[in-house]
């Protein structure tokens, strides 16, 4: 595996400088490492890690299970990547099974959300049916676990 | 009240880690590299087993030997990762951790006054572990140009009518030293032509580096006088379930579960359940845990060095043995020094014997960031050394 790909999966929080005195790799080296990553399309770009369920982030998520009718020649491709571009998605998934996508969406208040969905989403020629479901609560989010105790204060300072 | 303290009690030496850790402990911003366990959480699948077990209340006690489940799958595991087999019905005894087992090993075979050989800088338990079975410590230096590998020339120098016992940690805590099968060989040769038995604590051996572990129980005529230590701890960060293992010839197991039915009973039964799930889906965490730790020893080995200090590239555990010599300073005064000026703790190596004298020990079993913040540290105070008043040694 990419050397930066691990230190990425192990330690997201690192800086370059620090991954590459971690790998023993010049800053040249992880920057061209990531560069790599970034061509062959797996690593997208650095996002944080949000729990959008407090009550102070002032945001909504909801999932939705859309079943879509496909199309001769494309599938499901080209109402997927139309559905994609809206700023209020933030992923979009094909699955198997009783739907066909399954799409995250965040938004500032249910309104808007709820908007989303009836104004946009299900009035789109192809969509069947969606199913939403409002998030009401994360436990855990990008490996992140939420009540995470502290680490520092488990372990005695001094152990033989 | 103290006149009714055992002398041989009395005589110990307050563990001079005990110290510096309540002088840690007062201490606010502190990154230490001076705890000696690894710092990922036990494995979740792990954890897990032991709420199940909890949960269909199995909480009573188990054999004295430990749950025939579990020595089946240590048999199984020792055979295969260090080419040595042990009947699981007489030659393998659970234990409360390493530590239970060494001290029941010395128990069972000293009587007042047999010499035991270990070498030196070791695992703070050592030397007073002989002391309390009433025996004689007889420490064996082991040095950082070799890579604080044990050498027989040593062994010879060192050794004394009426020894009975080696006792050997490899990988070491706290050097990180680590022997090679030559090495090795000549050591198994010196115990059969000396009779001795070897009590072989092999707790860090899944976290070697680069070459792989050879256990000295595979050696001619080394089956029969080894104890092969082993627990859960390190390669599986359980350090609070406590629990590890001995196996040897059934005799001697014997003799060491007379003394383990008398005191401890038997390992408590949900940290067995645990290591069961440890040792049938543990691997992948043991891997992954090593190659990060490996990433970790190369970053501070190369930094240490880069900031002035002496410092080798360990074979094995999770620490790293620089002298401090090149500061000017004892290992007391840098290690004061730095949690003083910088913030940062390492452990005096005198805490590990005499033969630590001007070393200290820093543990990489801490976080990437961490440690790239302490490495900066060090090298600054390294860098830019000051008088300091630092509390003589108690």
């Amino acid at each position: 595996m990419n050397p930066v790909l691990k230190l990425l999966i192990e330690g997201g929080h690192l800086t370059t400088a620090q991954m590459a005195q971690v790998s023993g790799l010049s800053e040249s080296d992880v920057d061209r490492h990531l560069e790599q990553l970034k061509k062959d399309g797996v690593f997208l770009g650095w996002r944080p890690v949000l729990d959008l369920s407090r009550e102070s982030a002032g945001a909504v998520r909801a999932v939705i299970e859309v079943k879509i009718t496909p199309e001769r020649g494309g599938g499901f491709n080209r109402l997927a990547e139309r559905l994609s571009r809206f700023d209020e998605v933030e992923s979009c998934y094909l699955m198997s099974g009783a739907y066909d996508l399954l799409i995250f969406v965040t938004g500032p208040s249910l309104q808007r959300v709820a908007g989303f969905v009836s104004e946009k989403l299900s009035t789109l020629e192809g969509v069947l049916s969606t199913s939403t479901h409002f998030m009401l609560r994360s436990y855990k989010e990008g490996f992140f676990l939420m009540e995470a105790p502290s680490r520092e204060n488990e372990r005695l300072k001094v152990s033989p | 009240m103290k006149r009714f303290i055992a002398r041989h009690v009395a005589g110990l030496p307050k563990s001079g880690i005990r110290d510096f850790f309540e002088i840690v402990a007062k201490k606010k911003d502190v990154i230490s590299l001076g705890i000696g366990e690894p710092d990922f959480d036990t494995p979740w699948h792990i954890r897990e087993a032991a709420i199940y077990a909890l949960e269909k209340g199995r909480t009573h006690y188990t054999s004295n030997l430990g749950l025939m489940e579990l020595r089946r799958a240590i048999a199984a595991y020792v055979e295969s990762n260090y080419s040595v087999g042990y009947a699981p019905d007489d030659e393998i005894l659970v234990t409360v951790g390493v530590s239970e087992a060494l001290d029941l090993a010395l128990r069972a075979l000293l009587n007042p006054g047999d010499k035991v050989l270990y070498h030196q800088p070791c695992y703070v338990s050592y030397h007073p572990g002989v002391a309390l079975a009433h025996g004689v410590a007889l420490a064996v230096p082991t040095r950082a140009d070799d890579g604080f590998a044990l050498n027989v020339a040593d062994l010879e120098r060192a050794w004394q009518p009426g020894c009975k016992v080696l006792m050997m940690n490899l990988p070491c805590n706290p050097t990180g030293g680590t022997c090679d099968r030559a090495h090795l060989e000549k050591i198994a040769r010196f115990a059969v032509e000396k009779d001795l038995i070897v009590l072989s604590d092999e707790i860090y051996s899944e976290l070697v580096y680069e070459c792989p572990h050879t256990s000295i129980a595979v050696f001619p005529g080394m089956r029969e006088r080894t104890i092969f230590l082993h627990g859960f701890s390190k390669a599986f960060a359980m350090t609070g379930f406590r629990i590890g293992y001995a196996c040897g010839p059934a005799q001697l197991i014997e003799a060491m579960m007379k003394v383990h039915q008398y005191s401890m009973l038997c390992a408590p039964i949900l940290s067995q359940e645990a290591a069961v799930e440890a040792l049938a889906r543990g691997q992948d965490g043991v891997k992954s845990m090593r190659e990060q730790y490996q990433r970790r020893r190369d970053l501070v080995v190369k930094r240490l060095r880069a900031a002035g200090l002496a410092c080798r590239a360990p074979g094995g555990a999770f620490y790293v043995f620089p002298s401090v010599a090149s500061t000017g300073m004892s290992d007391h005064d840098f290690a004061y020094g730095l949690l003083e000026k910088q913030g940062v703790a390492v452990v005096p190596g005198a805490a590990f014997g005499e033969n630590g004298r001007g070393f200290v020990r820093a543990s990489f079993a801490t976080g990437y960031d961490q440690l790239v913040e302490a490495c900066d540290r060090i090298e600054r105070f390294v860098n830019t050394p000051a008088p300091c008043s630092a509390p003589s040694p108690s």
